[in-house]
């Protein structure tokens, strides 16, 4: 079945099998590959990407349920050379250990400060609980959003 | 994990949906936000030959006052129940029981028709609907049916809509000045509730459903029988695990989840005053 998505700004168009998940369309399909596979059951949240601006599970979606809508994944956060400001905030409180559930992440705590610019610790802490970091960096993470949300305010 | 190949369907319509459903029978499955089926379909527990994707029937999402009651879309997300002020003010409990379900990312795409049509005891939602006594509507090739929610859930995920028919609307009856508590309680984040409880009081009559202690989600009837009796909180939690038959996983067997039962029941009504 034919998929039009826009990614990052950019129309594409397959041919995909009604099966497939988003997450492979965007890694296998697309060639991007920033948009990491973790627990592959909807529990992880490495695969986080925005369809029309809210944070979702690109592994518990079917490509063609994307027909038509607008994504955003982590290669499309950055402004060029100049990192988003929750990129920039993750990099200055080292919330990031191995890296493997960075981008979700990151993509996961831009939909939150955009439903609540201004969240406590708490809410942080739950607004995150779709994602597991292994390293169990979770403070430093935490860190990274308060700040983000500070300089941004 | 890939789910096993069926053929797609994208529903522009009800009407489209239920035709589809009429030509396919119980091969075919719906789709809404698919945060149900999609995980089940990955680990092939089910393997539909047909889907039949509702997840744009946009006229389907709203929440609208009608009177005594909401009228709640089948099509709404978890998001937008969560964050509406009529919910809230209305229906405090389903909001709240809503902003506990799965996390930030499946309520952006999970619905509320989604969730109770799937049947599950362990989802957080229909003991919401049991505790408010909501009434489900589905409509089919006969046209719209109202569903009470005790005849709604009547086996394992499953429940009393037919192959052919589509869970369009929920109706919650307005509570305004109800109090009310939800407890769930699991071991991590965003893990299935092993136990759960939703308890609402109103004017004086109580509602309380359970989470995970049968195969169907179920109605506290001992507990509201012995509230309305005049029993305490307390008393009245000691009833709660009566006439269920809880699961047994790796999380907990059966008499661990009885006296879950009995301790969410009294913080939950402690919760709404009683």
């Amino acid at each position: 079945m034919e998929v039009t998505v826009t990614i990052n700004g950019d129309s594409h168009t397959h041919d995909v099998e009604p099966r497939t998940l988003l997450v492979h369309y965007i890694r296998d399909v697309v060639g991007l590959t920033g948009t990491n596979i973790g627990c592959d059951t909807s529990s992880c949240g490495a695969c986080t990407i925005h369809v029309n601006g809210e944070s979702v599970k690109s592994c518990t979606m079917l490509a063609v349920q994307a027909d038509g809508q607008d994504l955003l994944t982590i290669e499309g956060l950055a402004d060029g050379d100049v990192l988003h400001p929750m990129q920039e905030s993750f990099r200055q409180c080292h919330a990031l250990q191995c890296g493997y559930c960075t981008p979700g992440m990151v993509m996961a705590a831009v939909s939150l400060l955009d439903e609540n610019p201004d969240p406590t610790e708490r809410e942080v802490r739950i607004g995150l609980e779709g994602n597991l970091c292994r390293c169990t960096g979770y403070h430093n993470i935490v860190k990274a959003v308060l700040h983000c949300a500070e300089a941004s305010s | 994990m890939i789910p096993a190949a069926f053929d797609y369907i994208r529903a522009g319509s009800a009407d489209e949906a239920l035709a589809a459903l009429a030509e396919h029978g119980d091969e075919a499955k719906l789709l809404a936000g698919g945060h149900s089926l999609l995980p089940l379909m990955k680990l092939r527990l089910a393997t539909p030959a047909v889907l039949v994707d509702i997840g744009r029937l946009d006229d389907l999402s709203y929440i609208n006052d009608a009177g005594d009651h909401l009228a709640i879309g089948a099509l709404t997300r978890h998001r937008d129940v969560e964050t509406s002020e009529l919910v809230q003010s209305q229906a405090g409990l389903l909001a709240e029981a809503t902003s506990h379900v799965g996390d930030p990312q499946v309520r952006h795409r999970g619905t509320i028709g989604g969730s109770i049509a799937h049947g599950d005891p362990a989802s957080d939602l229909p003991s919401v609907m049991l505790a408010m006594r909501a009434t489900l509507v589905a409509r089919g090739p006969g046209g719209e049916r109202e569903i009470a929610v005790d005849d709604f859930f009547t086996g394992f995920l499953e429940t009393a809509l037919g192959d052919d028919e589509l869970l369009t609307e929920i109706r919650v009856p307005k509570m305004p000045d109800a109090t009310w508590g939800f407890q769930k309680f699991n071991r991590r984040a965003q893990d299935w509730a092993i136990v759960g409880v939703s308890a609402i009081v109103d004017n004086g009559s109580a509602g309380v459903g359970l989470v995970n202690m049968d195969s169907t989600p179920v109605r506290a009837a001992g507990v509201e029988a012995a509230l309305s009796g005049g029993a305490s909180a307390a008393d009245a939690a000691e009833s709660a695990a009566e006439g269920t038959n809880p699961p047994s996983d790796l999380n907990a067997g059966p008499e661990y989840r009885e006296h879950l039962a009995r301790v969410l029941t009294r913080r939950a009504l402690e919760a709404a005053g009683r």
